[in-house]
């Protein structure tokens, strides 16, 4: 009787550095549970590549639009009026006609393509060389390519622009470029969101193979959990590591997913500047930046713990007793 | 210590597995619980430890009353309540040292401090040497001994077991039941539920006798 409220009091003495123990328990925690994933690896890795895939999906997509984007942008700033002179103008007379435009504020900048310049573009580029060499005398007319200015690219704006080019008469014919764009537009905006719909739905699928993969672990050590309710763990220490080996199981996907997103952007690179070069323009595909890559792997984070957090919940609560 | 006021404890499937116990245990002071398997013991030092809650009637512990406990201290309460179970749940796992060190990694005890005291609970039950072993390799009554270690690694005031030698031939009972009078002589509560009534007699403490859910010998203390 004497001896154990000296014991006793020293004991409760020596607990009072809560902190450090705190901050030592959760490392520990989180390094045994790492540990606990890669005793198993073959389980742990097949789990970790369904996320992985789950996560490369949307951002992958996500890259790709990115990058169409990238593209269009370029596209709008080049954009997009043709304005096709009369085959009576010549050279001379259409270099005037330019210098007039470009003193125009809503016109940023004025390109002239002489008819030779056209002709030889068409025999370079279009396939029809022999057709074209076999032409008596060149068709083309001067055509002045120009570039609305930076205010002027709402398609109002262009239709205005349009009938005033229409109105000289020098012109011949006044092609806009603007429905196309905004019809590309539109697609991207469509895939856009097409994307995040995915992204809705594979955020969904990772959740429940998080979940389903902590319900088994859960089943796995129903004894070692019920131990340590006996020995008096709180709920929130039995939870703790099941919470994360879900960030593990969310951090390992989200790396695989970036790995797979930067081998999918480096295998297209190749396609891609073929595709450019023949378009005349060197377009670099841009992969997973430092920023995304922290967004994916966080957001792989969190799925994992919201997935195990969600089947913790439901499978966990024997605490209370019958 | 532990006090019980008229508690019954009803189980849907098998009826009452307590009929208005009552009855006290003594701060420091060792008891018996024994009669026939499915009088109750079980199910009377499961109350204690607050795995189940009675259906009726109140069981209080340390002058806390275990009714009005909520969920959350719970386990607060059973840090104050030493278990050894007849089959020892160890984790098989893990080795001697970690399955005795469990009740204090839950508390947040330092490591370093772990070390230390579960050194000392495994010197008690004379397994310093085991400490790397694991369960599996050990005889039952050394697994047992690990399972008392556990139990008293926290050192709470007030230590359960459930046929603790119910596995074990009767050296190693009497063995076993001579730690248990150790931890009572330094002023550990102990209540031991036990069919073993040779040795039980043998060791002339308090005896607490169930029979079909209800208390059939009140006894006074020794």
């Amino acid at each position: 009787m004497g001896k154990q409220p000296i014991a006793t009091q020293r004991g409760t003495r020596r607990l009072r550095r809560p902190l450090v123990a705190w901050v030592t328990h959760h490392l520990r925690s989180l390094l045994v549970s790492l540990g606990q994933l890669l005793r198993s690896p073959l389980a742990t890795s097949m789990t970790v590549a369904v996320i992985g895939i789950a996560l490369a999906l949307p951002e992958g997509l996500y890259v790709l639009t990115r990058n169409v984007k990238a593209v269009s942008s370029g596209w709008e700033q080049t954009a997009a009026v043709s304005l096709f002179l009369r085959p009576a103008v010549t050279v001379p007379q259409a270099e005037k006609l330019a210098g007039q435009l470009r003193a125009r504020s809503d016109i940023a900048h004025v390109r002239l393509i002489t008819p030779d310049q056209a002709l030889k573009d068409l025999r370079d580029y279009s396939g029809f060389a022999q057709a074209v060499d076999q032409l008596p005398k060149n068709p083309l007319p001067v055509v002045l390519a120009l570039r609305p200015a930076a205010g002027m690219v709402s398609s109002s704006g262009l239709e205005t622009l349009r009938r005033q080019l229409a109105g000289l008469p020098e012109a011949d014919l006044v092609r806009v470029d603007s429905a196309w764009i905004s019809r590309f537009e539109a697609i991207v905006g469509l895939v856009q969101r097409g994307v995040l719909l995915l992204a809705g739905l594979l955020a969904l699928a990772v959740l429940l193979v998080v979940g389903n993969t902590i319900r088994l672990e859960i089943q796995n050590r129903r004894n070692e959990i019920q131990v340590m309710e006996l020995v008096g763990a709180t709920s929130s220490f039995i939870r703790r590591p099941f919470l994360y080996i879900g960030a593990w199981y969310g951090l390992l996907g989200a790396l695989v997913a970036w790995v797979l997103v930067t081998v999918a952007v480096a295998l297209l690179q190749g396609p891609v500047s073929t595709l450019a070069a023949l378009y005349r323009t060197a377009f670099p595909l841009s992969g997973v930046g430092p920023l995304e890559l922290l967004g994916m792997l966080g957001s792989g984070v969190l799925l994992g713990l919201l997935g195990s957090w969600m089947s913790v919940g439901r499978h966990l609560a024997t605490a209370e007793p019958r | 210590m532990v006090r019980f006021e008229h508690v019954t404890k009803h189980y849907p499937a098998s009826g009452d597995a307590l009929n208005d116990v009552t009855f006290e245990l003594a701060t420091g002071e060792m008891a018996f619980l024994t009669g026939h398997s499915g009088a109750g013991k079980s199910t009377l030092l499961r109350l204690i430890g607050l795995l189940e809650r009675p259906t009726r009637g109140q069981v209080m512990v340390q002058g806390r009353n275990l009714g009005r406990l909520p969920a959350r201290k719970i386990p607060y309460h059973r840090r104050q309540v030493g278990m050894v179970f007849q089959d020892n749940r160890l984790l098989g796992d893990r080795t001697v040292f970690d399955n005795v060190a469990l009740p204090l990694v839950a508390m947040g005890v330092s490591h370093k401090e772990t070390g230390r005291r579960v050194r000392a609970a495994l010197d008690q039950v004379g397994l310093l040497t085991k400490g790397k072993a694991y369960p599996v390799t050990l005889s039952g009554g050394e697994q047992q001994r690990v399972g008392i270690a556990r139990a008293v690694v926290a050192r709470p005031p007030l230590l359960l077991a459930d046929e603790p030698t119910g596995n074990l031939d009767p050296d190693l009972s009497r063995e076993i039941m001579t730690l248990f009078e150790r931890f009572h002589h330094v002023g550990v509560t102990v209540l031991i539920a036990s069919h073993d009534v040779a040795l039980i007699y043998s060791l002339r403490h308090r005896t607490i006798t169930l029979s079909g859910g209800r208390l059939i010998a009140p006894a006074p203390a020794d």
